[in-house]
């Protein structure tokens, strides 16, 4: 009986899946959880706001080295990329209680420019489904996901600007 | 968990099935996402290593989110599924089932779960519920949670539940937490420089005592209380935790079986100043008797409500991991210093694209203690720093851009390990002393193709002695790697044991999904993530790795 019922649960959600993979031209928002700024203070997901241009938004830790060869090979750019699309890099870090204190000096002795936040009980990962980081998502003006990408290897950067240049000019994105 | 699932889930997939049966022609009422991923081995048996025979042959652990979200409202489920658990994890893991399922909504700023949830309170002293599912760590709560910011800059927090442990539940636990951000609240602090924020929390957990021997104390309560401040460029970080008389199985001494009933205490602190270019981060930690759990005789990494990281640099490395920290819960005094420095690009010590460094040295000793022979245990003075010392490292990272294509990474690392206390061998382990050299080159060929060589080096006298790493990666920008590494017990005492681990490797990404494929050897060791380790059995053979997320 109570295989039974686990399994019915199990087809009705792999049905509503199926159902609702064939709507491939959906695009999601991203949902409103409570994160925390350097300061200490609370911000919700929705605040994260570019006036209607792009977000990059990248899911990163201090001790996660791809994380951070992303990250710096973004920043060697990233003021070209600013003023060329009106990006904007969101840096969240999901350090936990363990390395949360190095996060601020971590960023500042990199010189990196980030708007950086914090995710230490990775409930922000959870609803973005990140298993693994460094994982990056692309928002087009409207916060909705237009594209994603998991790993980094040099030259990705590249990859990413042409889809940024392509979402700041409003195009479709194949 | 699967045997106590509630109606509620079954509501809520029944409602979302003909809420989506109904308009699924049209548009779905909801959005819905989710992730995947699944790790396999295939064993082979190979004595030289010690790795242990797999009689099933293959192994494999894997997990399924869904997540479905409209408006304020959110519910999913996890499947998991160990058919049978991969070597390293525990086997109480054997087996699949519906292991995480809630529904939570938002009306009025008052946030209500029912089913699992994870949660922290401060840095999780006394309380952190969380997954770290690459480890086999999962201690999800299940019961009801409720979020409340009643006015702009208050939080407050309440739980009762259960927690989870592998494919089972136990324990009574129960918490409150408030923080005020007093700068969000008080509307003349709004453009003050200095922003200050306090916080408390109290967890209670009850247990039925059911020895006849010793009185058991059935509600255990902790507490903690917490401050951060931030002005301009400084941060200054406390907690302070204590907890009441816990007797367990972590705390048990020959004359106390049950465990001794001295009350525990934890005092965190960390002060960090930095600028563009500088950061600087000093931290102290005391824990006294803090392991604390939802069932009293639980060990390992099973029902701890406390979450007490290592004070230490998190390595990753490959040979720089075979002596990482853990935190001795029962006592240890802490301590961290961090400088992150940039030589700015034009300087003599810059150069072209500047240089960047950065040093860390951290220790742990044992606590100042006297026994008193009772059933307290010992006594110890606060935040006295004990003569043994456990762990002290010193790290040295110096990263240097050449030119546009090259990238240099050279890394230092002294360890002194105490090999018998770390992993609670007993005393037969002398301390271990290590010297790491490690040159890290990264050489990008052109925008798709670049290689990335490293070189590692291990000396001690101790353990098993001396060894040697070198590994090449190949990476096709966006969508392939290739990796090739040999570890090498070239030092080894015993002329036998001096083994190759060699690898190779391969994956493949796009989007959102990543396949990677391995073969090779695994040397025995701890694999710890955020502080908290595994140990991992030696092992040979074909490995595959499948993430999805969308």
């Amino acid at each position: 009986m109570k295989k039974n019922v686990v399994s019915l649960i199990l087809i009705s959600f792999l049905t509503i899946s199926t159902l609702y993979a064939q709507d491939k031209t959906a695009k999601t928002g991203i949902p409103s959880v409570n994160i925390k700024a350097l300061d200490g203070s609370v911000i919700s997901t929705d605040q994260l706001e570019n006036d209607g241009k792009p977000i990059i938004l990248s899911f990163w830790a201090t001790w996660c080295k791809p994380c951070v060869n992303e990250l710096s090979a973004i920043n060697e750019v990233y003021s070209d990329w600013q003023k060329e699309t009106g990006v904007k890099l969101v840096a969240m870090s999901i350090d936990d209680a363990r390395t949360i204190p190095s996060v601020a000096p971590f960023i500042n002795g990199k010189g990196w420019e980030y708007e950086v936040y914090l995710d230490p009980n990775g409930d922000f990962k959870r609803a973005m489904n990140v298993n693994m980081v460094p994982h990056t998502f692309l928002l087009n003006g409207k916060r909705e996901v237009v594209d994603q990408h998991t790993s980094f290897a040099p030259g990705d950067e590249d990859k990413l600007f042409e889809k940024v240049k392509k979402v700041a000019a409003g195009q479709p994105l194949d | 968990m699967v045997k106590s699932l509630p109606k509620l889930l079954i509501v809520v997939a029944f409602g979302m099935l003909t809420a989506a049966s109904a308009q699924a022609q049209t548009t779905l009422p909801f959005e819905i996402h989710g992730n995947f991923q699944i790790d396999a081995q295939y064993y082979l048996e190979d004595s030289t290593i010690g790795a242990p025979v797999v009689p099933e042959k293959i192994l494999s652990n894997g997990f399924g989110n869904l997540n479905f979200t409209r408006g304020n409202f959110n519910a999913g489920i996890r499947y998991e599924s160990y058919l049978n658990p991969l070597l390293g994890f525990d086997t109480r893991y054997k087996g699949s089932g519906i292991t995480y399922r809630y529904a939570t909504y938002t009306v009025d700023n008052l946030e209500v779960t029912l089913g699992n949830f994870y949660e922290q309170f401060g840095s999780g002293l006394i309380f952190r519920s969380y997954e770290e599912r690459g480890l086999g760590i999962d201690n999800a709560m299940d019961g009801i949670r409720l979020k409340y910011n009643p006015w702009n800059g208050v939080y407050f927090k309440a739980f009762i539940a259960q927690q989870r442990t592998y494919f089972d539940k136990a324990g009574l636990v129960r918490g409150f937490d408030g923080e005020v951000a007093l700068m969000d609240l008080i509307k003349s602090l709004e453009k003050s420089k200095t922003k200050i924020t306090i916080g408390g929390g109290v967890v209670s957990k009850y247990q039925a005592d059911q020895n006849d021997l010793y009185k058991l104390p059935e509600n255990v309560l902790a507490f903690a209380t917490r401050m951060r401040l931030t002005r301009g460029n400084f941060s200054l970080n406390s907690e302070y935790a204590y907890k009441y008389n816990d007797p367990s199985l972590i705390n048990a001494t020959a004359s106390y079986p049950k465990g001794i009933y001295k009350p525990g205490q934890a005092l965190y602190l960390n002060g960090a100043y930095s600028k563009k270019g500088l950061g600087i981060s000093l931290s102290a930690k005391y824990i006294d008797n803090m392991s604390f759990r939802s069932d009293r005789d639980a060990t390992g990494n099973d029902l701890n409500l406390s979450f007490l990281p290592a004070l230490t640099k998190q390595q990753t490395y490959r040979l720089a991991t075979l002596y990482p920290y853990a935190t001795q819960p029962n006592g240890e005094v802490g301590f961290q210093g961090e400088l992150f420095y940039n030589f700015k690009k034009g300087t003599s010590l810059g150069g072209e694209y500047g240089t960047n460094i950065a040093l860390n040295y951290s220790r742990a000793n044992g606590l100042d203690t006297t026994n008193t022979n009772d059933e307290m245990g010992y006594e110890s003075k606060f935040f006295g720093i004990g003569d043994s010392k456990y762990f002290e490292e010193f790290n040295v990272e110096v990263q240097k851009k050449i030119n546009k294509d090259l990238k240099l990474v050279v890394t230092y690392i002294y360890t002194l390990y105490d090999k018998g206390v770390i992993q609670g061998l007993g005393e037969n382990y002398s301390t271990i002393y290590s010297h790491i050299g490690i040159a890290e080159i990264q050489y990008k060929i052109n925008k798709t193709n670049s290689v990335r060589v490293e070189l590692q080096h291990l000396y001690t006298k101790q353990d098993h002695q001396s060894w040697a790493m070198g590994l090449i990666e190949y990476s096709i920008s966006p969508n392939w790697f290739f990796a090739v590494f040999d570890e090498y017990n070239y030092g080894n005492e015993i002329v036998a044991n001096r083994i190759h681990y060699p690898n190779v490797s391969m994956g493949y990404n796009r989007g959102a999904n990543r396949i990677s494929m391995g073969y090779g050897k695994q040397r025995e060791g701890l694999l710890c993530v955020g502080g908290v380790c595994r140990n991992v059995p030696a092992s040979n053979g074909f490995s595959i790795s499948v993430t999805s997320s969308f």
